[in-house]
């Protein structure tokens, strides 16, 4: 667009953008050395451009398609969720510089893009380039991925060519059928060799690059977040471009019919950092929000617990070293750290202090409770003293209220959208039929159904649970006294109760059978189970990885004592 | 489950239904609405695998949600089952059915025939043949609104009659009825099956045209065809039949035996127990006695005074005769043991006094031969009819005195 000049040839002005990046005169063809000024930092950091493929490859589809390849389907996936997580407050660093860095290293690293041969795909004869009959309807926008990779070659025209000669490689056989060039081939790569990207994946990118920048958001918050409905993932496809059609084997990439779980969005993210071979990541120190000291003190609030329970969460923390920046900041490819839940771990050091303090053996926590209710209709001076009884039954209710919601709106979850889905042509109509259908059924019963069905989602919100210390019924806890549980002794603070029992004596082989202990509701006590299924609802994961952080703390802090094989007063459970 | 996090779609709509079945238990339409518009994106599913798919599902919960909620109109129903029309070619006809009987149960005869008229003349290539059973069905309950619009015009036409006007329009409509209603009821019959009002019907309509000799064949048909299932109200129709023809009371009885045999609590045994106790057969009765004494098994005929007083007849009729006490020594060896408490308690004593005098009288009397005069029921009942100076209670009292030694002899 810029370039003025006349042509040599036919001196017009009237230029065109080849593949290789090269100008060419749209009336006589002549190809120049001129190439454009790719590798400005504008362009890049604003590199969420649409990368709708043009240039000779063929761009005659029927439909009014173009080819895009699935690599570009995800970019934009990764675009939108970045958006979305800037219109949470992310700070916009996360979308321009570094979520984009660590997808432009990933492309290299896959040999998806900016290389200089993508691997599976055959050099065709230079013929496919040269026919430049098909003109550049829009030559201001090439693709990106075309481009970027001029910036590794040498603007070789044969190698620039090598995209467009997948495309007659796949398209032919009917029988790998997708709208994308190369989904047929995606799915058939050997996944250990290059970390194939998947729906889930794009959620492990969104989580490293806010680790990165150690925003103040947990990965148990991220998917909730993704559940909510403010971080597109579910049907992110309907924002591509009418031109990128979706079909066939594309649907199995993109459509996903199941939310993303914890572990495997953690366990890709470490994985995916490692590829990269990405240095150590930044510091997280006490300052920073996914420190447990931060993240316990979060927690602790949202259970409506005593912030009395804070120095103990921190002297926990203390105790067992897991406050110390080596522990808790990532070194991708260590093989040696257990890697580091922050959300995980936080709940399971409240729940360790909570069995300090209260035992938690549905007997002696009540006891306590018991004195404190004593003391406190006697009196009410410096305050209430905290009543484990009256914790339990105000957020046994909330929770309960809460759980119930949950449990509807996951009955009440719509998978699908408007824009139809189909894997082939054939059946498009059927498709197209049955959609009508459900929409008609929908507005038929919707309008029997009573209530009008909430249009908004709801904000999103850090805090489910929200207590306040402005309600006269006491139902808040926060500024509880535990008083009631401490004794003095030589000065220092300690807990009355002079028990403990460990979850499990011997922590197992995660590595073997995934996890450090196996957690069965019936062999532990009530209130334990249902510590820890407050946290499971906060943290919207199975208890079981709860119990897992828990077995490994204790493990740590009674380290001593266990290789002493003291005894002391352990209640041996499994 | 609470706890389980791991969603997805599946799981998620199995969820859903469990909620929907939990409202429409509780009879709470709109929460059902609420959570059936929700489910319904699963036709955007396959689920060919499964036994009963999401478009039988929504069909079925559909219906039901349509037809108790309290605002939703006929109109929006039927649009519904259009929609559930098309949605399954494999259940078409028999949510054809089911639509027709919606409509006449909301009284629409009118549209429940035009439904029907289309489903018989729907064609789908292989499928036709496949849903051959329905497809007769169909057939049958046209014929069946067939025989309907006969009646009603039979109606008319002897209403005209009897002001002595002569509509021959409407007899030949009447007529024309009968034709098409005939043709098709007579095809379904033929299948075995439980076909109770169309059998009635069409032998409603032989019989007014006098063509008794194949309303017998029909009756017959139905009833002793070892092919169809064993149906006792075959046999009644048979019997009613039969005695609108006055029949000999030899083939009456025959055609009661069976349904003794299946329905042994049937109110007919009382007629039944009638014509066999005045025949002059011995075994026929003994027969009598055996199918009195099982009627009265039933809690339903405890406080029948009719079917008392038959089995009080008969047992004072061989009490006199001294005849064929083994009779009654056979029928009450299985009973000693519990009728007396089912119906010779003190308590049953009392309130059958209380409020059926005549109940009491005939009880009494199968009490006192059947237990003796010192038994409760007896001693009750005859001392309060004493008391009250009735006359048969006192001649009752002597009877029974009289043929005391008889309960020794038969227990």
């Amino acid at each position: 667009r810029d370039f003025n000049e006349r042509c040599a040839q036919c001196s017009e002005v009237n230029w065109g953008l080849t593949d290789g990046g090269r100008f060419y005169c749209r009336s006589c063809h002549n190809v120049t050395e001129r190439t454009r000024e790719v590798v400005n930092t504008d362009f890049i950091t604003n590199s969420r451009v649409q990368t709708i493929s043009k240039g000779s490859r063929n761009q005659e589809k029927n439909d009014g398609g173009c080819e895009w390849y699935v690599c570009e389907g995800f970019q934009l996936v990764l675009k939108k969720q970045a958006e979305a997580l800037e219109a949470l407050g992310v700070c916009p660093q996360m979308k321009d510089e570094i979520l984009c860095n660590f997808w432009r290293c990933y492309l290299q690293k896959s040999k998806q893009a900016y290389c200089k041969r993508p691997a599976g795909e055959t050099i065709k004869a230079l013929s496919v380039c040269e026919s430049s009959t098909d003109v550049d309807s829009d030559p201001d926008r090439p693709s990106l991925l075309h481009l970027l990779s001029l910036s590794e070659s040498e603007g070789d025209l044969q190698t620039d060519c090598s995209f467009a000669s997948s495309v007659s490689k796949v398209s032919e056989s009917t029988s790998v059928y997708s709208g994308s060039v190369d989904g047929s081939l995606y799915l058939m790569k050997n996944q250990k060799e290059k970390l194939r990207m998947t729906m889930p994946m794009t959620l492990s990118f969104c989580y490293m690059a806010l680790l990165w920048l150690r925003e103040p958001i947990t990965l148990s918050e991220l998917l909730r977040f993704v559940v909510e409905g403010h971080i597109p993932y579910l049907n992110v496809f309907q924002h591509f471009p009418e031109k990128m059609k979706l079909c066939g084997l594309d649907l199995r990439i993109f459509c996903v019919e199941s939310w993303p779980v914890y572990e495997e969005v953690f366990n890709k993210m470490h994985e995916l950092a490692a590829f990269l071979d990405l240095p150590r990541f930044p510091d997280i120190t006490d300052s920073c929000f996914l420190h447990p000291d931060m993240l316990c003190m979060k927690y602790l609030m949202e259970a409506n617990l005593p912030d009395e329970l804070h120095n103990w969460t921190c002297r926990v923390v203390r105790k067992i070293g897991i406050g110390e920046v080596d522990f808790l900041t990532l070194m991708p490819g260590n093989k040696s750290t257990r890697k580091v839940k922050y959300d995980v771990l936080a709940a399971g050091i409240i729940v360790v202090v909570l069995k300090l303090l209260f035992l938690l053996d549905d007997h002696y926590e009540w006891l306590l409770s018991e004195f404190a209710e004593e003391r406190n209709k006697n009196s009410t001076e410096g305050g209430p003293y905290f009543e484990f009884k009256k914790w339990y039954e105000v957020v046994k209710q909330s929770l309960d209220v809460e759980q119930k919601k949950l449990d509807e709106e996951r009955a009440k979850y719509l998978w699908r959208c408007e824009k139809p889905l189909f894997y082939s042509v054939k059946n498009k109509s059927k498709v197209l039929k049955r959609r009508q259908m459900v929409v008609n059924l929908q507005s038929q019963f919707g309008k029997l159904s009573g209530s009008v069905r909430r249009a908004e989602k709801p904000n999103p919100s850090s805090f489910q649970l929200s207590w306040s210390e402005e309600n006269t019924d006491g139902s808040c806890f926060h500024g509880h006294s535990l008083k009631g549980v401490l004794q003095e002794k030589c000065g220092l603070l300690t807990a009355m109760n002079p028990d403990y029992w460990l979850c499990t004596v011997k922590l197992c082989n995660e590595r073997l059978c995934g996890h450090l202990a196996h957690y069965r509701e019936v062999e532990f006590p009530q209130s334990y189970h249902f510590v820890l299924g407050l946290f499971s609802f906060l943290l919207r994961i199975q208890p079981s990885y709860i119990h897992d952080e828990v077995c490994m703390i204790e493990h740590k802090l009674f380290n001593k004592k266990l290789c002493k094989k003291l005894k002391y007063n352990t209640v041996l459970r499994k | 489950s609470s706890h389980e996090h791991k969603l997805n779609f599946r799981k998620s709509k199995e969820a859903c239904l469990s909620y929907i079945q939990d409202a429409l238990l509780q009879k709470q339409w709109k929460r059902a609405a609420e959570f059936l518009t929700c489910y319904v994106e699963s036709l955007e599913k396959d689920y060919s695998r499964e036994h009963v798919g999401p478009s039988e599902i929504i069909w079925r919960i559909g219906t039901e949600i349509l037809w108790h909620h309290s605002q939703s109109s006929m109109k929006e129903f039927n649009c519904f089952m259009e929609q559930m029309k098309t949605l399954g070619v494999k259940r078409y006809l028999k949510v054809c059915l089911e639509h027709v009987f919606h409509l006449l149960c909301n009284g629409q005869i009118d549209e429940a025939y035009q439904n029907l008229s289309l489903a018989e003349s729907w064609r789908f290539g292989e499928q036709t043949a496949i849903q051959d059973k329905e497809m007769k069905l169909v057939e049958a309950y046209r014929g069946l609104l067939d025989y309907y619009s006969w009646s009603k015009q039979k109606n008319i036409l002897l209403e005209h009659s009897e002001d002595g006007f002569s509509d021959l329009a409407v007899e030949q409509e009447m007529h024309s009825y009968f034709r098409k209603a005939a043709v098709s009821l007579k095809e379904i019959i033929k299948i075995p099956g439980v076909w109770d009002v169309f059998v009635k019907c069409y032998v409603d309509l032989l019989e007014f045209y006098g063509d008794h000799n194949e309303a017998r064949q029909v009756l017959n048909e139905y009833a002793y065809n070892s092919k169809f299932p064993a149906n006792p109200n075959a046999h009644v129709y048979l019997y009613q039949f039969l005695k609108r023809q006055g029949e000999s009371k030899k083939s009456l009885i025959s055609a009661l035996k069976i349904l003794h045999d299946i329905v042994p609590s049937h109110e007919l045994m009382i007629d039944f127990n009638t014509m066999l106790q005045k025949s002059k057969k011995r075994k026929k009765r003994r027969l009598g006695l055996e199918v009195i004494f099982a009627a009265l098994d039933y809690a339903g005929w405890k406080e029948d005074a009719k079917a008392w007083s038959c089995l009080a007849r008969q047992v004072k009729q061989i009490v006199i005769s001294e005849k064929h006490l083994d009779w009654i020594t056979q029928e009450w060896n299985s009973r000693k043991d519990w009728w007396p408490a089912f119906h010779f308690s003190r308590y049953l004593a009392k309130r059958n006094w209380q409020e059926n005098k005549s109940l009491s009288y005939e009880k009494a009397l199968v009490a006192g031969i059947l237990l003796g005069k010192d038994c409760k029921y007896f001693k009750y009942v005859s001392h309060q009819g004493c008391k009250a100076q009735l006359k048969r209670f006192r001649m009752l009292k002597k009877f029974v005195n009289r043929h005391n030694s008889v309960y020794l002899r038969i227990s």
